[in-house]
């Protein structure tokens, strides 16, 4: 199961609970390895340290604003001159099957019933009727009341059940309004929450309320596997996605996550760069190996290849697992399924040959 | 049976945003040759249009000003190539609309061609030449950078149909600004092919904008707009100058005059019509350790 | 690097999931296209050698097809708008330096084909192109800057055979560039009035243009578009193991319909033609690029002889890394200083200067970055640094590297493997190096960064500014009055600010002191070819 396989950093007792490896981790590809002492980074992290950012606001501001600022231009180039690789052959089919296996199909619309929601988890256990060699999707994703429909509908199939929670999209209503919604989508079964931030309380500079959320929502998740969302389209700048993707991290998330996918821009290839060198330089930093989830807007198979590049080319192969990398889509998943027919076969699929959800 | 093929005639509409609509008014006029002969109905355009013209010019002008210079240069070279391939059809437009010989109309064509592709080069130079760093006296940098104005409302000129539209419209794109150009009353018809070129061209839409009709009636809608930064009055009539620049103070507009007789559009430009829709921003930064 | 894949999933998921990348696996190879493997693709991919199952993600090739390009056996020199056997030259092999396979025998200019190119190039500009209306001129050069971007990918293929850089360079950087510089000084051709140069600037008369191997088609048009804007004609000699972009550029020319002797394009050795061609009387103007050594030669020998002259030389330019610099986006900028072509580069970042307080954290991540860089066959679309351009230069990089070696740096390449043809050499980092190395001093003009130490802005200006050359430098840091304050400070043509390697043909390049003098591009790259 994918909690034991990374190592996650406790709450509150003060102290890391796994720093170093135990058997089912292991470091980034292409890290020189990590240390429990940090070499030249640009803070130490020590589980007192971490302590100490939890517990002090103010140690948690100065932590946050002197990571290392990004260059808008610089980032952006480089994402885009990833985004050049030529993917083809047999890494495309590699490529395109392991998006599928990384995607999280999601529903999230005001007009959902528990039928769209038995037709989506159908699509997902068996993406292509025609096709038994096609991996089934990771997980489904939902609003919290049809958590229960959802998981009758995957028993046995190994895809999660993803819920979001805390008064999503907006996050605008009061922690313990949140922490109810979180805990209705966990008793009803729900193997993984994706959260919202308090992103008005990020903008104006109260770190440490964003924290204590995360922190209270990680707790109320149990076993849930927890994806915290930054919404990087609200956030606005680069720096802004660091620093929020380091206090998530700090919270206790398993995932980070960029969008809603309800404010545009959404997911970019430059914001996933940036969110996946934090979750890197975190990993070196505490051992804690969180995934990244990149999430509205991604509807073509070249991006989401490009985004696998990304993934590739930043932390290494160990993230290329739906355990640390997802994909927050719906329409991506027939993309998906066109080009790999099309690898396999050598022709474009029509636009009826693959089922709607 | 006569040996002449009967021509799909052409209706002459207005271009706003890219699309070419009827004027909201429902309205047309008759537009005739040097000779009296009837050339076609072109759209009237009310003050409706002239305000949706304005609209669509102030919606493309971010994107259109945020291209890089190369970009704009790049397009409007591409339209000066569309141009030069549909010389003959100019010429046509302009010999029966100006009475003038098809040799004459030619060479007005060509050079308008000519004049287009001049403008074209200085959108990626005009930075450095109105542009500079100024050597202030501290430890400052500072440096001057050209922006565009924002949105400029044109009166074409009345009697030079083609070189005369090519010479006011050309400047105001290359620098970044978006265009709501009224046609020259009496001689619309290269206008409207003009924006026909333009329509299947790369240029986003909105960027040019052009209305037919009544120079009396549209002019003084467009000088009293509050939403356009500036104003070139090169075809408006004498009677209505004054009456134009007074309107357009609501907002301080920034205007150009017209020479002392409709200028003589063969002769070679400065860069005056590109400096008259240029703002100057200045930027100190300190320069320390 | 590599390491095996974990199996995070338990025994039954993890079986299914083996059973699955098998399937996937028989299905992968029935995908395979027939086209050909690269012939350095086993040897030149860095990532994921030797796996025994594909549960990593392995680039396959992605070869960029040569079939755009129509080689002749043979090239004759282009002059007086025809392309000519050589009346006294004789001929020679041009090879692709990726494989040493030969490409195409080209004409070797003779000095009676100089003397010839530099006539008609002189009638040609009293006659026709000096005379012309700048409008005209424009017009013509607006026609080569469209035919080069319609020709793009044949120019952007036959550029990394000739040169052995990669394709997406060639492609992404060389060709674009290339057009865009004939597309700007075409637009410049009838306002030279307004340049800044007094009313009615003249032209020189007729360029001689000699250059280098390392951006054979991006130094033809940095040199020729000028010059012909301005009103000169020009005889354009490109360096002799790069001579095949600017024969198909003369092709271009012609098309174009350029009045003939225009532009002239002599081939061969720049000991005998590009001695005599900026050494002829008939030469008003020499535009030379390349090593400072040769450049010296070349002022040497037109010293009193009134011939106006620019250089663009050598460099050994510090990229200076700060404290408080954005990490990432510094480490890329490190990478593409040293690494864009191969290093073979003029203002190449080739000394990095970091800050003490940091210095470690940046090589970590920096050699982990290097991890990634893929070293293989030019033509294929995800290689990122092709191979050195000739036996010589890459003799010249191995004697550099091992000298700096010997004299107590430490060296690191990223695990690679090299072709055996062709000539190749690793990515390589020196730590622990000082100012008095001769790999701090020297340019060595290949993939291999210096890295030093500095304490204090003043102390980095100071080192940077210790050498002779000064092309430029690369700054790193959020603080801008900083940046602005080392911009000020440093000796430098050039100063990248949270960047490197940025090129615009409205953006001015050349150097102080030893690295020559001139500059190409923006208002200012007219300048030397008008008499003013």
């Amino acid at each position: 199961m994918e909690s034991e396989a990374r190592t996650t950093v406790q709450s509150a007792s003060g102290a890391l609970a796994h720093l170093g490896f135990d058997q089912s981790s292991r470091p980034p590809a292409g890290a020189p390895g990590l240390r429990s002492s940090v070499v030249g980074a640009p803070s130490a992290v020590t589980g007192e340290m971490l302590a100490d950012l939890r517990r002090s606001e103010s140690d948690l501001r100065r932590f946050l604003h002197g990571l290392p600022g990004v260059d808008q231009v610089g980032a952006e180039a480089r994402a885009a001159s990833l985004g050049t690789r030529s993917i083809k052959t047999s890494a495309k089919l590699w490529a395109l099957e392991m998006a599928v296996s990384m995607v999280d199909l999601t529903t999230l619309e005001g007009a959902d019933t528990p039928g769209k929601v038995l037709s989506l988890c159908a699509k997902a256990r068996r993406p292509d009727p025609g096709d038994a060699s096609v991996p089934p999707v990771a997980a489904v994703c939902i609003y919290p009341d049809l958590v229960t429909v959802a998981k009758r509908a995957l028993v046995g199939s190994g895809v999660k059940v993803a819920s979001v929670a805390t008064a999503f999209p907006s996050g605008r209503a009061s922690l313990a309004v949140k922490l109810a919604d979180v805990r209705d989508a966990v008793v009803a079964g729900a193997d993984e929450v994706d959260m919202v931030i308090d992103r008005g309380a990020f903008l104006s500079g109260r770190y440490g309320l964003v924290l204590e959320e995360v922190q209270a929502v990680k707790e109320a998740c149990g076993q849930a596997h927890l994806k915290v969302i930054l919404e990087t389209g609200e956030l606005a700048t680069y720096d802004n996605v660091r620093r929020a993707g380091y206090l998530a991290m700090v919270g206790g998330a398993d995932f980070i996550k960029t969008s809603t996918g309800k404010v545009s821009p959404a997911a970019t290839l430059p914001v996933a760069l940036v969110m996946l060198e934090a979750v890197r330089d975190f990993a070196e930093l505490t051992g804690a190996l969180v995934g990244v989830k990149v999430a509205g807007g991604i509807r073509s198979a070249k991006d989401a290849i490009r985004y696998l590049v990304i993934v590739n080319e930043t932390v290494g192969e160990a993230w290329l697992d739906p355990s640390l990398f997802r994909f927050g889509a719906s329409s991506l998943l027939n993309d998906l399924l066109r080009q790999r027919s099309k690898q396999l076969s050598g022709v474009y699929a029509g636009s009826e040959d693959f089922s709607i959800e | 049976m006569s040996d002449e093929r009967l021509a799909v005639r052409k209706t002459y509409k207005l271009y706003i945003g890219g699309a070419f609509p009827r004027s909201e008014s429902g309205r047309s006029y008759v537009v005739v040759g040097s000779d009296g002969a009837f050339l076609a109905n072109a759209a009237q355009g009310s003050r409706k249009d002239v305000r949706d013209a304005v609209v669509a010019a102030r919606k493309a002008q971010p994107r259109w000003a945020g291209a890089t210079a190369y970009n704009r240069g790049q397009v409007l070279y591409r339209v000066a190539e569309m141009l030069d391939s549909r010389r003959s059809q100019f010429a046509e437009a302009v010999a029966s609309s100006e009475g003038t010989s098809q040799e004459e109309a030619a060479a007005s064509v060509d050079a308008a061609v000519d004049r287009w592709v001049w403008y074209a080069g200085w959108s990626d130079k005009v930075a450095q030449v109105a542009g500079s760093s100024n050597p202030v006296a501290g430890p400052f940098f500072n440096f001057s950078v050209p922006e565009p104005t924002g949105v400029v409302g044109v009166v074409a000129p009345q009697a030079s149909s083609l070189l005369g539209l090519v010479s006011v419209l050309a400047p105001v794109l290359l620098t970044g600004n978006t265009a709501v150009v009224i046609a020259s009353e009496t001689r619309p018809l290269p206008a409207v092919t003009l924006a026909e070129v333009l329509a299947t061209s790369d240029l986003p839409g909105g960027v040019v904008n052009l209305i037919t009709g009544r120079v009396a009636e549209l002019a003084p809608v467009l000088a009293a707009h509050r939403d356009v930064d500036a104003l070139d009055l090169a075809g408006a009539p004498a009677s209505l100058l004054v009456e134009l620049e007074r309107a357009a103070v609501t907002n301080v507009k920034r205007v150009l005059r017209p020479g002392a007789a409709e200028s003589d559009w063969t002769e070679a430009p400065t860069p005056r019509r590109m400096l008259a829709f240029l703002e100057t921003k200045t930027v100190w930064h300190p320069i320390g350790l | 690097m590599t390491k095996s894949y974990p199996d995070h999933k338990s025994e039954g998921a993890a079986g299914a999931e083996l059973a699955r990348r098998d399937d996937a696996t028989e299905a992968r190879k029935r995908a395979d296209a027939p086209g050909q493997p690269s012939p350095v693709e086993e040897s030149g991919q860095l990532v994921a050698a030797d796996r025994p199952d594909q549960v990593a993600f392995e680039y396959a090739p992605a070869p960029e097809s040569r079939s755009v390009v129509h080689l002749q056996p043979s090239y004759g020199l282009f002059i007086d708008g025809a392309f000519v056997e050589p009346v006294d030259g004789n001929a020679y092999k041009t090879e692709n330096p990726a494989t040493e396979e030969v490409l195409a025998e080209i004409a070797a200019a003779g000095l009676e084909d100089v003397d010839r190119a530099v006539e008609v190039a002189g009638r040609a500009q009293k006659e026709v192109w000096g005379p012309m209306p700048g409008a005209e001129r424009a017009k013509y050069l607006f026609r080569v800057a469209r035919i080069m971007q319609e020709r793009s990918r044949e120019l952007a293929v036959l550029e990394s055979l000739d040169n052995g850089k990669p394709i997406r360079e060639s492609r992404d950087v060389d060709v674009p560039l290339a057009a865009a510089h004939f597309f700007y000084y075409a637009g410049w051709a009838d306002k030279l009035d307004y340049a800044g140069f007094g009313p009615h600037p003249a032209p020189i008369g007729v360029a001689g243009q000699v250059i280098p191997w390392n951006f054979p088609l991006m130094m033809a048009a940095w040199k020729l578009a000028p010059a012909l804007a301005a009103g000169n004609t020009c005889v354009l000699k490109p360096a002799s193991t790069t001579p095949l972009s600017a024969l198909l550029l003369a092709e271009i020319i012609q098309q174009a319909d350029l009045p003939p002797g225009v532009v002239n394009v002599i081939t061969g050795a720049g000991s005998l033609a590009g001695a005599a061609l900026v050494a002829h009387p008939g030469i008003d103007k020499v535009a030379f690029t390349g090593s400072t050594e040769v450049g010296k030669d070349l002022q040497r020998a037109l010293a009193g002889t009134g011939k106006h002259l620019t250089l663009e030389l050598g460099g050994k330019a510090a990229n200076i890394v700060f404290e408080d610099a954005p990490l990432d986006q510094a480490i890329e900028g490190i990478v593409n200083g040293i690494f864009f072509n191969q290093g073979e580069v003029c203002c190449a970042g080739s000394r990095l200067l970091v800050q003490e307080s940091i210095a470690d954290t940046v090589v970590e991540r920096l050699k982990r970055r290097l991890a990634t860089l893929r070293v293989g066959d030019p033509l294929d679309k995800n290689t990122d640094l092709g191979a050195i351009n000739n036996a010589a230069q890459l003799e010249k990089i191995r004697e550099l590297s091992d000298a700096g070696e010997a004299e107590g740096a430490i060296r690191w390449s990223p695990s690679c493997t090299l072709p055996s043809k062709g000539y190749w050499f690793a990515p390589t980092v020196f730590t622990n190096v000082s100012q008095v190395h001769r790999i701090a001093q020297e340019e060595i003009f290949g993939p291999v960064l210096s890295v030093l130490t500095f304490r204090t802005p003043e102390e980095a200006v100071a080192k940077a500014n210790n050498t002779v050359y000064g092309l430029s430098a690369g700054v790193w840091t959020e603080k801008g009055s900083r940046i602005l304050w080392m911009a000020g400070q440093l000796r430098a043509g050039v100063v990248w600010a949270n960047s490197f390697n940025r090129f615009d043909p409205t953006s001015p390049f050349g150097g102080y002191r030893e690295s020559g003098f001139g500059r190409e591009g923006g208002r200012q790259g007219l300048g030397a070819y008008l008499d003013v």
